[in-house]
């Protein structure tokens, strides 16, 4: 809050607002709604697509509206007849250079350009259309995402993302002038890049440059298919955005109805990712604790700490490629979808009586880089492909309208069983902080026998949506087995977005900060803000899919993950113990270093 | 220590490692090397802490900063307006035929390469064309072919 305030007439209303306003949030403080293209609330400004400019009374030219400070006196005029004018000039320029194939695009309908020009009814060809040269320029070689520069309109969107939150890069401005394309490295393809499939770039795009890859029909094909079990798994952060897709506001918690719907989709059992979330705190409890035995009273030097996360695949990729000499810092533990799927072709199928190769293993995912994670060559423990395709949140609302389920008159019904029974702790998974806070709640209770000292499970210094957040446990009163960690202070910290995470392994690379336990999600907000889910994303946004999800926590009977039944069941009939050898063949992986372009 | 590492602690020494080190770093190489080659841009982005690509972004924006390999002289015509009405595809014409290439190619012996380029600032003697860094004002289709010849000669 600035002290200073500025008064400025907007379409003749007065309206005092904080200096350093731009234009743009004056208009929105009045409910005028000014059109943008290349702005975006998570991103710096940058004033490049012009379709946000608004009149300035006694100014020579229009001015960009999201990029311009309100000053003392100002009259401006969000929609004159100049201004009207010029904002129709400017889509229809767009459009001479954007592949306007709009029926056939995976975007039609969910298209920030094409919404434009519906709005301006932009019809007559006014320009020449410049987009011949570029088009068949689509990189569909990765996994996870598509890059159709035929369809870009250079707003930058995506470049920015990449830096300012990423801190990756990947794509970059190259050339200039007519020849001014979004780029990779020499124009690579994004799957032999730095690029870690995180997809914040998909979710920020406003036209169908950048999208996921899309496996709806692979799926369709899979239900359809009676010698096929098709299993589904939804991730923790879906049933806080589902809705999102289907009419409901942020942050409206969906979990009966995704069940029941996913039903009616026809999936032959609908289990839950949570499940396996609260596996991993189990597996990676058990490896954090045995890594601070090792270091702290075998002084094994071959073992490291901190010890990191690795139920985030875009964070997976990116230490792969930027911090490789810090591999071995990285838990082994498969990400919850991975070990998900390793369970389901043995455990599962075993237990059910379904022959592995006749199940079809689909996970509904706020992320674009399990795609890319399920592909990867070490995932087929199982003896098959583990997870066969991975859905975005938005592709599952794509199937739920296809499919004419009317998701709002829905029953609630609870997952199937096994692998269905979960925990709070499982839960939180989808927001930063959340890996972190659900095995604290364990590994204490492991080491001490008795709760995590906070009032009622809630840990809440590793929550929140600061960048980079520290926290300190004091572990006192120590079972005799784990005497060895009495009054050490347990030192964590939660990163999320990669920028962050980059931060923090500065800072572990110059040995500035000696924690022991480091979690990181790769997107802004945890899963929550994942790049599969719904547009638009963006602080606010991700804030009330927050509360949705600790909302979710407490209201389930077993918040820690070691009380979950089914996890002690799959101990019991399968795995043995935690870290056992059958439980280190299935569910841990190990990381491959890469190159840094 | 190959050449481009040489030249990039150089730059190091005299620029700092930021951001700001990453033109006359790309200069530098250019200046040596006549152009930027993938592992030049990949050395220079691990040098100053950037991505591969941001590099390419950068370079891939100057005319200049080629990420092409070119010959040992850089044939640069002005294309822009001034030049053009005073004669510049002439001069384009008789250079592809002496040289036996065509614009945006290199000769076989990698002595020259022949490029387009926008406006030099030298309107008023037009047409014009570089030859690496040397300016050549007032070209005839004769005076063109003997400036060529005389880096020939020179070889």
């Amino acid at each position: 809050m600035s002290e200073y305030k500025v008064n400025l007439k907007i379409n003749d209303i007065p309206v005092t607002v904080d200096a350093g306003t731009t234009v743009l949030e004056a208009a929105k403080k009045l409910d005028f709604k000014v059109p943008t293209l290349c702005y975006h609330t998570d991103l710096c400004i940058a004033g490049n697509c012009r379709v946000c400019v608004v009149e300035q009374v006694g100014a020579k030219t229009l001015i960009a509206s999201c990029a311009t400070p309100v000053s003392e006196g100002m009259e401006i005029r969000t929609n004159s007849k100049l201004v009207r004018q010029a904002r129709k000039h400017i889509i229809e320029l767009l459009l001479s250079e954007h592949n306007a194939d709009c029926t056939k695009c995976y975007k039609n309908g969910k298209c920030e350009l094409q919404d434009l020009a519906s709005e301006y009814r932009i019809g007559d060809h006014a320009f020449l259309d410049l987009v011949g040269g570029r088009l068949g320029m689509v990189d569909e070689l990765s996994p996870s995402i598509i890059k159709d520069d035929s369809k870009c309109i250079r707003c930058q969107r995506c470049v920015k993302t990449c830096a300012e939150i990423q801190g990756v890069s990947a794509l970059t401005v190259a050339y200039k002038g007519d020849r001014q394309k979004i780029s990779t490295f020499l124009d690579h393809p994004l799957v032999e890049v730095i690029c870690t499939n995180c997809g914040q770039c998909v979710n920020r795009c406003p036209v169908g440059a950048l999208v996921e890859k899309n496996y709806v029909d692979e799926v369709w094909d899979a239900i359809n298919d009676p010698q096929k079990f098709v299993v589904v798994q939804t991730a923790p952060a879906v049933r806080v955005a589902i809705g999102e897709e289907l009419g409901y506001e942020p942050g409206t918690r969906l979990t009966g109805n995704l069940v029941t719907a996913l039903k009616r989709l026809g999936f032959s059992s609908v289990l839950d990712t949570d499940f396996t979330a609260d596996l991993t705190i189990i597996e990676e409890g058990t490896e954090l604790l045995t890594r601070l035995k090792k270091v702290l009273v075998e002084k094994d030097d071959s073992v490291k700490l901190p010890m990191t996360t690795s139920c985030s695949p875009g964070w997976i990729k990116f230490i792969e490629h930027f911090y490789p000499d810090f591999i071995s810092h990285v838990s082994s533990c498969k990400s919850p979808q991975q070990m998900f799927g390793a369970l389901a072709k043995t455990y599962y199928a075993q237990k059910k009586g379904i022959k592995p190769e006749s199940m079809v293993v689909v996970s509904i995912m706020p992320c674009t880089a399990k795609k890319y994670e399920a592909d990867r060559p070490e995932m087929r423990s199982s003896g098959f492909k583990d997870v066969d395709y991975v859905l975005t949140t938005r592709e599952l609302g794509m199937m739920i309208k296809q499919a004419g389920v009317n998701f709002q008159n829905l029953d609630e019904s609870p997952y199937d069983s096994i692998m269905g029974e979960s925990t709070g702790a499982g839960v939180i998974f989808g927001v930063t902080g959340g890996v972190m806070e659900a095995a604290l709640r364990t590994v204490y209770e492991i080491v001490t026998g008795r709760e995590v000292p906070f009032n009622n499970l809630n840990v809440v210094p590793v929550r929140g949506m600061e960048g980079v957040r520290e926290a300190t446990l004091k572990i006192e009163g120590c079972q005799p087995e784990w005497d060895f960690l009495e009054g050490v202070e347990l030192r964590t910290v939660v990163a999320h977005g990669l920028a962050n995470a980059r931060k923090v392994m500065q800072a572990v690379k110059e040995g500035k900060s000696e924690y022991h336990f480091i979690e990181i999600m790769a997107c802004p907000g945890g899963c929550l803000g994942g790049g599969g889910q719904p547009i638009p994303t963006n602080p606010e946004i991700r804030e009330k899919r927050a509360k949705a999800i600790y909302c979710e926590d407490e209201n389930l009977p077993i918040r820690k993950s070691h009380e979950n039944p089914e996890v002690q069941l799959v101990y019991e009939d399968f795995l043995g113990s935690p870290n056992s050898h059958l439980a280190h063949q299935l569910l841990h992986t190990h990381y491959t270093e890469r190159e840094r372009f | 220590m190959t050449d481009v590492k040489k030249i990039i602690n150089r730059t190091i020494r005299e620029y700092g490692k930021e951001r700001q080190a990453l033109m006359p770093m790309l200069q530098a190489i250019v200046q040596v090397k006549n152009h930027l080659d993938d592992g030049d841009m990949i050395a220079v982005a691990e040098a100053l802490n950037l991505s591969a690509a941001e590099v390419f972004g950068t370079a891939s924006f100057y005319t200049f900063l080629d990420t092409e390999p070119r010959g040992k002289y850089i044939i640069r015509v002005c294309k822009t307006i001034s030049c053009h009405m005073a004669g510049k595809d002439e001069i384009i014409k008789v250079l592809e035929k002496h040289l036996r290439i065509k614009v945006g190619q290199t000769t076989r012996d990698n002595m020259f390469s022949l490029l387009t380029v926008n406006c030099l600032g030298w309107c008023h003697k037009g047409p014009v064309m570089l030859v690496n860094d040397d300016v050549y004002p007032e070209l005839t289709p004769k005076s063109a072919i003997e400036i060529i010849e005389s880096y020939i000669s020179r070889k």
